[in-house]
């Protein structure tokens, strides 16, 4: 299995060989020791390669993810799995702001809590995070799904699309357009489904609260300009 | 825009490495801010005794017979040159002399900071070599910030380098870029503040002191700041026992905090906090937004 | 007696003049901003008020042909691994597949193609389209991100950091309800039929320090190769061109006020940002300042129209341009052809900027199959072809009769200014004399 050690190999050589990897190479576990806070670790990803990453990351970690499954064994920086496309990202400690952001597939799982702007502007990914979230999360979410566990901060969902957010604590206060949504049995389902994926225990479907647009700021209406 | 880095030493055995680590913790962050660097770092205090830093263009000339001419002026200091800057260690009842006397034998001489117990570094050039001119690595102390500076909208000079201090062991240091500054500075110049720069962080550290002089205490300044200053910020604040980090609302400049039994620390990325003693084990967190932060040796932790 | 006055004209006010009168009952009557496409309309300093000196006694010409005067030019050089080389220093700027039909693009990329330069995407992302008929493609990455994928990122020649742009620096995009149409819609994942709002800022960065770092990211996730730009409006450029230099930029793309948009408020577009002519010096002065002068390359925009004014900006310092209306206008856009139903919108052509309602009558800046049909990609791209040639042609006449050998070797000396504004923001003294306002003699 590859080894890279960030103390003493350039961050260029772990990516260049991720990114060389052709379909059916053998080598597709990688470990990364040593991150000491590195940024760009293990970006741009495109095949099912497992990378498991032991310490604290910096920011863009997994960026723009296609099919691997990256695991970082600490916590990780901002914008952790932005746009990521498809594959999985667990986090075992916290993330900082912008997780996940503008994702459009994957799961995103955060064991710890996350930061501001979780989910920010996301696009199809799912995310998990066990613990809380930040202020301004989900905003501008156009699709996906983010699951917290914990409690959210303040302007939940602010300007939201049609991503469908599940909180099972507090929620701070709400963002423009983004209201508390009926749980319906399809609803529930899906909640089961992203807990099971992201190994969630202990907790029932039925707890959480569902949020959603109110799709009232869809189309231009100058009585509504205070939302703005 | 920047790097920032603070240490908040709560176990007295560490104080001797205090230069040594935040050295590295500056280095560390030299891709945010190559344009220059500073430090305060606050430490040596004797009952009685003040101290102040100035910075010279043209060290050899005005640093040449100092102490000697400050004697003559009815003044006897110590007079410690490190490069381009030098500390005078004086009577703390001379401190207001002090300053009447350098204005007429040392009209070039610029100050960087002045009080019991703080010490003001900062020049042009990347950190290391910053911290490598003023024997930075060598110092102890009970706490210290430094800045590495991208300059956004002002000019890159020893004096638009950051910490900047506005008041006795008062200083600041700031990343983002403030929205307001400029009507705040003409307010402040009028409350009887002098600036030296059109810096927007400078600004930032005159409103804080500005603000204690009134009779706020550091965390009630900071949290006025929260409504008076506009625009993104992330400040580190030091004062003479303590150290204060708040974010502006919006919180988008980035800020990561390490707390262990031995100190408390401060960094823009997680990356200059990998270095410090028991790191792997220490509480990490980020601070919230619009909320002050503060610890202070006196007030004990 | 009786007392007879004499006729008195009725005077309307330069400040409550006609438009302005119109605007306040329209927004009066609508209750919503007004919303256009294009870049500022009012008149503003230009390259119209520079002039260049040409030859004499002291300088001599070079003839035609034989006595070559180069344009090419290599955009990139600082980092990327592949830096692009192009034949004229005129590139097409970024306009997005939403904002104009699939045919413009493609007229667009045939254009492009043909005559040796590059075309930009837009805020929605790349088509196969356009990469295939573009054979040098430069790919926004804009704050919302719509059609962000690696893929593409790989597949581009070049990236472009979108901070800002000329039109509205510190605007979001806005793309309304109607050209919103199910491919549009499904490329920005986006429901079908809303008004668009876009983020300012970036998501996941804010800052130089931390653009820095999104760089770094882009870079390590297309191994090295492609430049990276970093595009900014027309706001502070001496400190956005610094900043873009220390966070890692190839190449600066500086957007003025002429600059155009799809759709936002007219009062953003007339009110906010700086004339081109006023971004140019600050820019160029800064790079000087860092010794990155054409080491960084500036690619200048906004109310680029001919071959002099790519000499005048090349002159100035900068080392390429970028034409975003003037390439609409090429292909058709605005054309007396359609006058017949531009007075049925409203308007007349070369007025028409009511894009955002997606009905154009050349089929540019529509959805509307039956509209988009008018536009022949084929013919569109020849025309546009034909115009990036007139236009080098013309900068390389000037340049001959300037003395150069190469459009890079023009020089702010070359010019002098007809007004005192144009002379103080272009930095060039007063035509006759040797005075530039606020410089003093030479």
């Amino acid at each position: 299995m590859p080894i890279f050690d960030l103390s003493n190999t350039p961050l260029r050589e772990l990516n260049s060989a991720l990114h060389a990897l052709s379909q059916g190479a053998n080598d597709t576990e990688f470990e990364v020791v040593n991150p000491r806070g590195s940024h760009a670790v293990a970006v741009g990803i495109d095949s099912p390669v497992t990378v498991a990453v032991r310490g604290s990351v910096g920011y863009y970690c997994a960026g723009m993810n296609d099919g691997g499954r990256v695991t970082v064994h600490g916590s990780a920086g901002p914008g952790v799995a932005e746009n990521m496309m498809s594959g999985t990202v667990v986090i075992e400690g916290d993330a900082s702001q912008y997780a996940g952001a503008t994702g459009r597939g994957g799961l995103l799982v955060i064991k710890g809590n996350a930061a501001s702007r979780c989910g920010i502007s996301m696009k199809g990914i799912d995310i998990v995070v066990h613990g809380s979230i930040g202020h301004m999360s989900a905003f501008m979410g156009q699709s996906g799904h983010l699951v917290v566990l914990g409690d959210a901060g303040d302007a939940l969902g602010d300007s939201l699309y049609e991503a469908k957010l599940f909180v099972r604590g507090e929620v701070k206060s709400l963002g423009s357009d983004c209201i508390e949504k009926e749980m319906r049995p399809e609803h529930l389902e899906k909640l089961t489904e992203l807990l099971e994926r992201a190994g969630v225990t202990g907790v029932r479907p039925e707890e959480f609260k569902r949020y959603g647009s109110a799709r009232k700021l869809y189309n231009f209406n100058i009585d509504n300009a205070d939302a703005y | 825009m920047c790097g920032i880095v603070g240490l908040f030493l709560k176990d007295k055995s560490l104080e001797p490495e205090l230069g040594n680590l935040l050295s590295d913790m500056l280095i560390t962050m030299t891709d945010r801010g190559p344009d220059s660097a500073g430090i305060a770092i606050y430490g040596g205090t004797a009952e009685g005794r003040a101290k102040i830093t100035i910075q010279s263009a043209n060290p050899s000339a005005d640093f040449e017979g100092l102490a000697g001419d400050l004697e003559k002026a009815g003044i006897k200091a110590h007079v410690w040159v490190k490069s381009t800057h030098a500390v005078i260690e004086l009577d703390a009842s001379k401190l207001a002399d002090m300053r009447e006397t350098l204005e007429r034998i040392r009209p070039a001489v610029r100050l960087m900071g002045s009080g019991e117990s703080v010490e003001i570094y900062k020049e042009i050039g990347l950190p290391k070599d910053v911290v490598a001119r003023f024997g930075v690595r060598a110092m102890s102390g009970t706490h210290g910030i430094g800045h590495t500076r991208m300059a956004t909208e002002s000019a890159v000079t020893t004096l638009g380098a950051h910490p900047f201090s506005t008041g006795a062991d008062q200083c600041l240091v700031h990343n983002g870029s403030l929205s307001n500054h400029n009507n705040l500075r003409r307010e402040l110049v009028r409350e009887g503040m002098t600036f030296e720069t059109q810096n927007d962080s400078e600004v930032a550290a005159a409103y804080l002191t500005a603000e204690m002089a009134k009779g706020k205490d550091l965390g009630q300044a900071l949290t006025g700041a929260l409504d008076d200053l506009d625009g993104f910020f992330t400040f580190v604040v030091g004062t003479k026992s303590g150290f204060g980090v708040v974010r502006d609302p919006i919180a988008c400049k980035p800020a990561v905090m390490a707390e262990t039994d031995q100190y408390v620390a401060f960094g823009s990325e997680y990356r200059a906090l990998v270095n410090l003693p028991g790191i792997e084990d220490a509480r990490v967190w980020e601070p919230e937004p619009a909320t002050v932060y503060f610890w202070d040796h006196d007030k004990a932790a | 007696m009786s007392y007879h006055n004499p006729y008195t004209p009725p005077r309307k006010s330069a400040t409550f003049d006609d438009y302005t009168l119109a605007e306040i009952r329209r927004a009066a009557a609508t209750g919503i901003y007004d919303i256009r496409g294009a870049g500022t309309k009012r008149k503003v300093p230009h390259f119209d008020d520079l002039l260049f000196l040409g030859a004499s006694i002291s300088r001599y010409p070079l003839e035609g042909y034989r006595e070559k005067c180069d344009t090419s030019v290599v955009l990139g050089s600082r980092f990327a691994k592949k830096p692009i080389t192009l034949k004229t220093p005129i590139t097409i700027a970024g306009m997005s597949f939403g904002a104009l039909s699939g045919n413009a693009k493609e007229a667009l990329g045939r254009g492009a193609t043909i005559a040796g330069t590059s075309t930009t995407t837009g805020d929605g992302g790349m088509t196969d389209e356009e990469r295939g008929h573009s054979q040098t493609l430069v790919y926004q990455y804009l704050p919302s991100r719509y059609g962000m994928n690696p893929k593409d990122l790989r597949r581009a020649d070049a990236i472009e950091v979108v901070v800002g742009q000329g039109a509205k620096p510190g605007g979001g995009g806005m793309l309304l309800g109607q050209k919103i149409s199910d491919r549009v819609a499904n490329m920005r994942n986006l429901p079908k039929g809303i008004d668009q709002r876009s983020a300012c800022r970036h998501p996941d960065w804010t800052g130089p320090d931390d653009l820095e770092i999104k760089i770094m990211e882009l870079r390590e996730i297309t191994d090295w190769e492609k430049p990276i730009y970093v595009k900014v409006g027309g706001a502070r450029p001496y400190y956005d061109t610094a900043l873009a230099v220390k966070a890692g930029a190839d190449v600066v793309v500086l957007d003025g006020m002429q600059g155009g948009t799809a759709a936002t408020q007219d009062v953003f577009i007339e009110n906010v940002g700086m004339p081109t002519l006023a971004c140019i010096r600050p820019a160029v002065q800064a790079l000087q300042e860092l010794g990155m002068h054409r080491k960084v390359q500036l690619i200048v925009s906004g109310g680029i129209r001919s071959g002099a004014d790519v000499a005048k900006a090349l002159a100035l310092g900068a080392d390429a341009v970028a034409i975003g209306t003037a390439a609409l206008v090429a292909i058709g856009d605005n054309d007396p052809h359609w006058e017949e139903e531009y007075q049925k919108l409203g308007t007349t052509a070369g007025a028409y900027d009511d894009w955002h309602e997606g009905k154009d009558p050349a089929g540019i800046t529509t959805q509307d199959p039956e509209l988009a049909k008018r536009l022949d990609p084929v013919a569109a791209g020849r025309r546009l072809a034909n115009y990036l040639k007139v236009m080098t042609l013309e900068a390389q006449t000037i340049a001959r009769a300037c003395g150069k050998n190469h459009l890079h070797n023009l020089e702010p000396e070359d010019l002098v200014a007809l007004t005192i504004e144009a002379s103080a923001m272009a930095q060039v003294p007063l035509a006759g004399t040797n005075w530039i306002p606020g410089k003093g003699g030479f």
